[in-house]
């Protein structure tokens, strides 16, 4: 039950063994909780909370500990070394572009992305076909990350400029169609990081569009109509009336992209594997610790994305709070 | 996705008509312009993926030496390079799919189980200490995986379990019941506090309470749930790459992403398997959305 199932039979049995083993332990506990009738909370809450707290404890909290622990530790993890890991973050070369990348995408996925899904939002706001005109910019959301990147690895191909060989990729098809010559597009830095940067805005327009969305929809008729009876231009009710009233919504969608996009991996992973200075933190963590076997800097590096995270994740929390209020 | 009744635009002038905020800023642009505008944006966002899914039905040697935009004048249909993704001898992508189903439904299955437990302990119950846990979990929603991995890969090792679906099931499960508790601890918050006491009145424990009155009420959240942690399990790449390394337990996301950095002109295949891999998504996410939508907006800082 707990070896490596490598026939069909056997996967479909132990997934089936797993849940019925998850089952059970829930089973067992609704079964004890039974037995405790009158006013014993406490010991009832407790047991219901068991199997969660154990799993936190193991799955979450001891390994994040443990990471902060070993990131003032060496490659090999034996060897004290203070803070050396992360003034390598700061100070080698290879890191620094690593660190640069990171803040190209951070700055411009969110903007751009918000942007684009905001204005498409306003464009087909109560269009005949909204849904469906919805339904198109959102499916990239629903699709994995390496799924994207394939098809945009495809849009960025590349074929050499001599003699009959065609262009595949539309992009440079459309630059030679310009009169241009084709271009290594995920090769030359730093070009290719903001190659990758759009397809991360690709995906993530869907989800500011959809929030922004509802959230026009949610300005109350009265307000807009008060405004139009004002006389007040187009421009003007986008700018006074519009925006101020889904400004915490677009808040939200700033910076829950942004979380997003520091964590990527994915997209680097499968499109250039990191290579041509195209690596950001997340991907870097990766790389430190599987590929290069240098554990000490891998767990530095996945501490400062945690860092990196917790000031956006807070302002996030307190905007969601000051809009649900 | 949040549909509105179609309704066909206004003149601006038509006295008495209510119209939305963004329909009049939309006018700035007058209709026309905006309309245009929408078409443009709306295809440059179909354009890529549309441009793969025809290539995956052409053949190798059409995708290889031309464009696809080509098809058009030169139509050539083939289902080889399908079939050639699910060749058992080399791409093999049905036991990959069959591994993303057996890690994806118990990575499901098993958090939804052991958060309604918690979720009706932190709505319905008094203890000592809730309001803290109740932080200290919905804090953990943050944490990112990477954080988590390496120190998990040993303790999987010393376990012996290594390389097993257990090491994708409890990571998953893991890292999904801060959001899950969050989710339906909101849900069952609202469930009306008559209901529950009309049941303890009735003499119902809270086993008997949790199974008559709040289990059917829970299916949304449940379902927005679901919905959502089926479909980051089944894309995610980065959790499997790092547990689920040999063939036998990996799902499609890393066979995908193997094949773009092994055989990353091999379009024919590329563009195939793509396919293959985003059709559970793209099935769930059309089937389902307003469920995919909610779950997808209360999940949106988990990982």
């Amino acid at each position: 039950m707990f070896t490596t199932a490598s026939t069909a039979s056997d996967k479909l049995l132990q997934m089936f063994a797993a849940i019925l083993l998850f089952a059970a332990v829930v089973g067992v506990i609704l079964f004890i909780a039974g037995r405790f009738t009158g006013k014993r909370d406490p010991l009832v809450a407790y047991l219901y909370l068991t199997p969660v707290i154990i799993m936190l404890s193991v799955g979450l909290l001891y390994p994040g500990l443990r990471t902060i622990y070993e990131s003032f530790f060496d490659a090999a993890g034996n060897t004290f070394i203070g803070i050396d890991n992360y003034t390598t973050i700061i100070g080698d070369a290879e890191q620094r572009t690593v660190l640069r990348n990171t803040a190209f995408w951070v700055l411009l996925t969110p903007f751009l992305a918000t942007g684009v899904g905001l204005l498409y939002a306003i464009l087909v706001d109560k269009a005949r076909v909204e849904s469906f005109a919805k339904a198109l910019i959102f499916l990239p959301m629903s699709i994995s990350f390496v799924a994207a990147s394939v098809i945009w690895k495809f849009m960025y191909e590349y074929r050499p400029d001599q003699g009959n060989v065609k262009q595949i990729g539309l992009i440079n098809q459309i630059i030679v169609w310009l009169g241009g010559k084709p271009v290594q597009l995920l090769i030359e830095s730093p070009l290719n990081t903001f190659l990758l940067i759009l397809v991360m805005i690709w995906i993530q327009a869907g989800f500011a569009m959809t929030v922004l969305s509802a959230a026009i929809k949610a300005i109350p008729d009265d307000i807009v109509e008060a405004a139009r009876l004002d006389g007040v231009t187009p421009w003007g009710m986008f700018r006074f009336v519009t925006l101020p009233a889904i400004r915490p919504a677009v808040v939200v969608v700033l910076t829950t992209i942004a979380i997003g996009t520091l964590k990527v991996f994915d997209i680097v992973q499968t499109m250039t594997g990191g290579r041509f200075d195209t690596s950001v933190i997340a991907n870097e963590f990766y790389s430190q610790s599987f590929r290069s076997a240098n554990q000490g800097l891998g767990a530095a590096l996945a501490v400062v994305l945690f860092i990196l995270v917790i000031p956006i994740v807070v302002y996030n929390i307190r905007q969601l709070r000051r809009s649900e209020a | 996705m949040t549909t509105s009744t179609p309704v066909v635009i206004e003149s601006p002038d038509v006295p008495g008509k209510k119209v939305s905020a963004a329909t009049a800023a939309k006018r700035k642009l007058t209709s026309p312009w905006a309309s245009l505008a929408a078409i443009v944006i709306a295809v440059l966002w179909t354009l890529p993926t549309f441009g793969l899914l025809v290539s995956s039905f052409r053949p190798e040697r059409a995708i290889k030496t031309t464009g696809w935009w080509t098809f058009f004048s030169d139509p050539k249909v083939t289902f080889e390079n399908y079939e050639a993704v699910f060749d058992p001898d080399s791409i093999n992508l049905a036991d990959f799919f069959l591994n993303s189903i057996v890690i994806a439904l118990p990575a499901v299955i098993i958090p939804l189980c052991l958060a309604s437990l918690a979720a009706y302990a932190f709505a319905w119950m008094r203890f000592p200490g809730k309001n803290f846990l109740f932080i200290v979990i919905f804090a953990l929603q943050i944490v990112p995986l990477q954080v988590t991995l390496i120190p998990l890969l040993t303790l999987y090792v010393d376990m012996g379990i290594a390389n097993t679906f257990w090491t994708l099931w409890l990571s998953h499960s893991a890292f999904a019941l801060p959001l899950a508790i969050y989710i339906l601890h909101n849900f069952i918050k609202e469930v009306p506090a008559s209901l529950i006491e009309a049941a303890r009145m009735d003499g119902a424990g809270h086993v008997a309470i949790f199974f008559r009155v709040l289990l059917p009420l829970l299916t949304p959240a449940l379902a927005a749930f679901g919905i959502f942690q089926f479909l980051w399990v089944w894309n995610d790449l980065l959790v499997s790459l790092t547990f689920a390394g040999s063939p036998e337990i990996s799902p499609i996301t890393v066979q995908l992403s193997n094949l773009s950095g092994t055989r990353g002109t091999a379009w024919h295949l590329l563009s195939a398997g793509a396919f293959v891999s985003i059709l559970v998504p793209v099935t769930v996410f059309l089937l389902l959305q307003r469920y995919f939508v909610r779950g997808l907006l209360a999940g949106s800082v988990k990982g």
